[in-house]
């Protein structure tokens, strides 16, 4: 009994979260037709009809049928020797079959279906662009964060206060004086001696350095007070103790943290950096901001722009959606230690 | 000599932090006093901006638009708790049960806002079938102006409840001191005292981190409001974000815009600082 009160809703959650995925994937691979049936049906079937004609079945389409008559006239479907032909059989030869429809093509033709930029190209734009942040964010944060840990400077605990400050600042109110920013870089860069390159250039379809280009993408999204802040309560919770003997074997504080402090922090690096590569590969208001070419859109801002294209096309909507999700649970499912890890460590800071 | 090393090692954050985060968070109090597009044209108008802002219907009617969404909160963090409590008793399939419930919030994007535009669908949606299947015809959710925003926030409520909140209070749980426990049952305390005097107490900590982060979240609700009503229906779910963008994008009054950030900054702030006393005068630290 008690059991049970336990069990029932946690089963009940358990089918609440999953349903709406099911249902997703379901209506992914649905003919376009088969998505206005009522009563709705998970998998879509269709009726097919055979007959058999000298021992073989052949897949036909019934052209005409009088209801006295005795004979149906079909039509032969497929390639074989005997396709578009159409016959007289006996109304009793014919057979008619329920079967599931699974459309797996609605997959590749939702991905071709984009008429600005492919699919795959948004596809590797977000997946360049959530590496790249990543990476930036890693290296520039362990490097800080070993400054903050590790070595004594004035200013120290004044700089880490402010460091501190801005974890509680909403990103919101950064956006538009670095978007205001962007606009106008490559304006005073050029008045700087650019010589117009970096307002008229083109790095791989978007612009250098300004809004719509890889560099607004990217750049201002590497470095991050909080990565900084995580990766130093981990350093601090390492031992000096281990870094004492590679001093002794004349290692400078660039081999200590290369060779000692880094390796040993796999955990804490592994799950800034999932939470980095899922926040800038799900992030949507800033690349919404200030992209506008087709040709550098990221994975989010494509199926945006999709639904006001083919709204009406939820198979297709559902199949890119689908290839959108997937690799996200994959990471999931695969680093998921160290996102439940993860969120507790961000807990300390509370 | 160490402090050249340490200023070389961060050098490369520092700039970026400065550039990208300390600067802007000083220059939106200095654009704020400004009118104009930054491009063409600005011109210096004081607290003018703030004048206006007071009386402006359009980002009262958002803020308040935001307030009704933020009202989930509680409720999420709720039912969060809820799904702890179950998980934290030794059933069989944690971690199965964990990761399904975590699947929406990790997946949550533009992709799963697409996905609910589809079950809010009228006419073929899963929500409509469902109250069909009992006899009820469902609303146009998302096109009607007083079902949009609770259909938005029964969205969150499904991505967020088995997400960090959950897995927070999970960890919580099993911090608690279990004599604590033993303790309150030799008083006599049944499961309900048990948990009013035992479970939410240690738990005020981790309550008070989840409602601060979830309370400054909910103030930057932005994604949503785009992709599954564009603000709309007449401007039911335009949030304070919803509006910055059109101020950016529509009007160009990025002077203006400016001034509704340092709103939003300074309403999480006092959000924030009310809720840090009210914490610590209820005995978390």
């Amino acid at each position: 009994m008690r059991r049970l009160l336990v069990y029932l809703p946690l089963g009940a959650f358990a089918a609440t979260m999953l349903i709406p995925f099911v249902w997703t994937v379901a209506t992914s691979l649905k003919p376009q037709e088969a998505v206005f049936s009522h009563p709705p049906r998970l998998v879509a079937r269709r009726t097919s009809h055979t007959v058999v004609v000298e021992g073989r079945p052949l897949r036909v389409r019934p052209l005409d049928r009088d209801g006295a008559a005795r004979t149906v006239r079909v039509k032969v479907l497929g390639s074989g020797p005997a396709a578009r032909r159409v016959l007289t059989v006996p109304a009793d030869d014919l057979r008619e079959r329920s079967e599931p429809v699974l459309r797996l093509e609605n997959y590749p033709e939702a991905w071709r279906a984009y008429p600005f930029v492919s699919f795959w190209r948004a596809y590797a734009n977000s997946l360049a662009v959530a590496a790249l942040v990543t990476l930036g964010q890693v290296v520039t944060s362990s490097l800080a964060a070993y400054a903050f840990a590790r070595l004594r400077f004035p200013g120290r605990d004044l700089l880490f206060l402010g460091y501190l400050g801005t974890m509680m600042i909403p990103g919101a109110v950064t956006l538009i004086p670095t978007f205001i920013l962007l606009k106008n870089l490559p304006g005073v860069l050029d008045a700087l001696g650019g010589g117009g390159w970096f307002s008229r250039g083109f790095v791989l379809g978007g612009g250098v350095v300004g809004l719509d280009s890889y560099f607004a993408l990217i750049v201002p999204r590497v470095f991050s007070a909080y990565g900084t802040f995580m990766l130093r309560q981990f350093f601090l919770s390492i031992p000096r103790e281990l870094e004492d003997a590679a001093r002794m074997d004349g290692c400078g504080s660039l081999g200590i943290l290369l060779r000692v402090i880094l390796p040993l922090s796999r955990p804490a690096l592994a799950t800034l950096s999932i939470f980095t590569f899922l926040w800038a590969w799900g992030d949507f208001m800033w690349p919404l901001l200030v992209t506008h070419s087709h040709e550098i859109y990221t994975l989010p801002l494509l199926l945006s722009s999709y639904q006001g294209q083919y709204g009406t096309h939820w198979p297709y909507l559902m199949a890119a959606s689908v290839t959108a999700l997937a690799p996200l649970v994959a990471i999931f499912v695969l680093g998921q230690r160290y996102f439940i890890e993860g969120i507790q460590l961000g807990a300390v800071k509370g | 000599m160490e402090t050249l090393t340490a200023w070389l090692y961060l050098a490369p954050n520092l700039a970026g932090f400065l550039v990208f985060t300390a600067g802007p968070v000083l220059a939106v109090f200095a654009m704020a006093g400004f009118a104009g597009d930054f491009v063409s044209r600005f011109e210096w108008v004081g607290l003018a901006n703030f004048a206006e802002l007071a009386g402006d219907r359009r980002f009262l009617r958002s803020l308040w638009n935001t307030l009704v969404l933020m009202s989930a909160i509680p409720v999420g963090m709720a039912l969060s708790l809820a799904l702890a409590l179950l998980l934290h008793q030794k059933v069989r399939g944690r971690v199965v049960l964990r990761t399904i419930f975590f699947l929406p919030s990790i997946t949550s994007g533009i992709a799963l806002f697409l996905l609910w535009r589809w079950i809010y669908n009228p006419e073929f949606g899963l929500v409509n079938e469902a109250l069909r299947a009992l006899g009820v015809e469902g609303p146009n959710w998302l096109r009607d102006a007083f079902w949009a925003k609770p259909a938005l926030m029964f969205m969150g409520l499904w991505m967020g409840i088995g997400g960090h909140n959950m897995v927070l209070y999970l960890a919580g749980l099993q911090h608690i001191d279990p004599t604590l426990y033993q303790a309150a049952e030799l008083d006599g305390a049944g499961p309900w005292a048990r948990f009013r005097h035992v479970t939410w107490p240690s738990l005020s900590t981790t309550t008070f981190f989840i409602f601060t982060t979830n309370v400054i979240g909910g103030f930057q609700v932005f994604d949503q409001a785009y992709v599954m009503t564009r603000g709309g229906p007449d401007g039911a779910t335009t949030t304070v974000l919803y509006y910055i963008f059109e101020l950016l994008y529509v009007d160009q009054r990025v002077g203006y815009a400016a001034a509704v950030s340092v709103a939003l900054f300074a309403l999480v702030l006092a959000v924030t600082l009310a809720n840090w006393r009210l914490g610590r005068s209820g005995g978390a630290r």
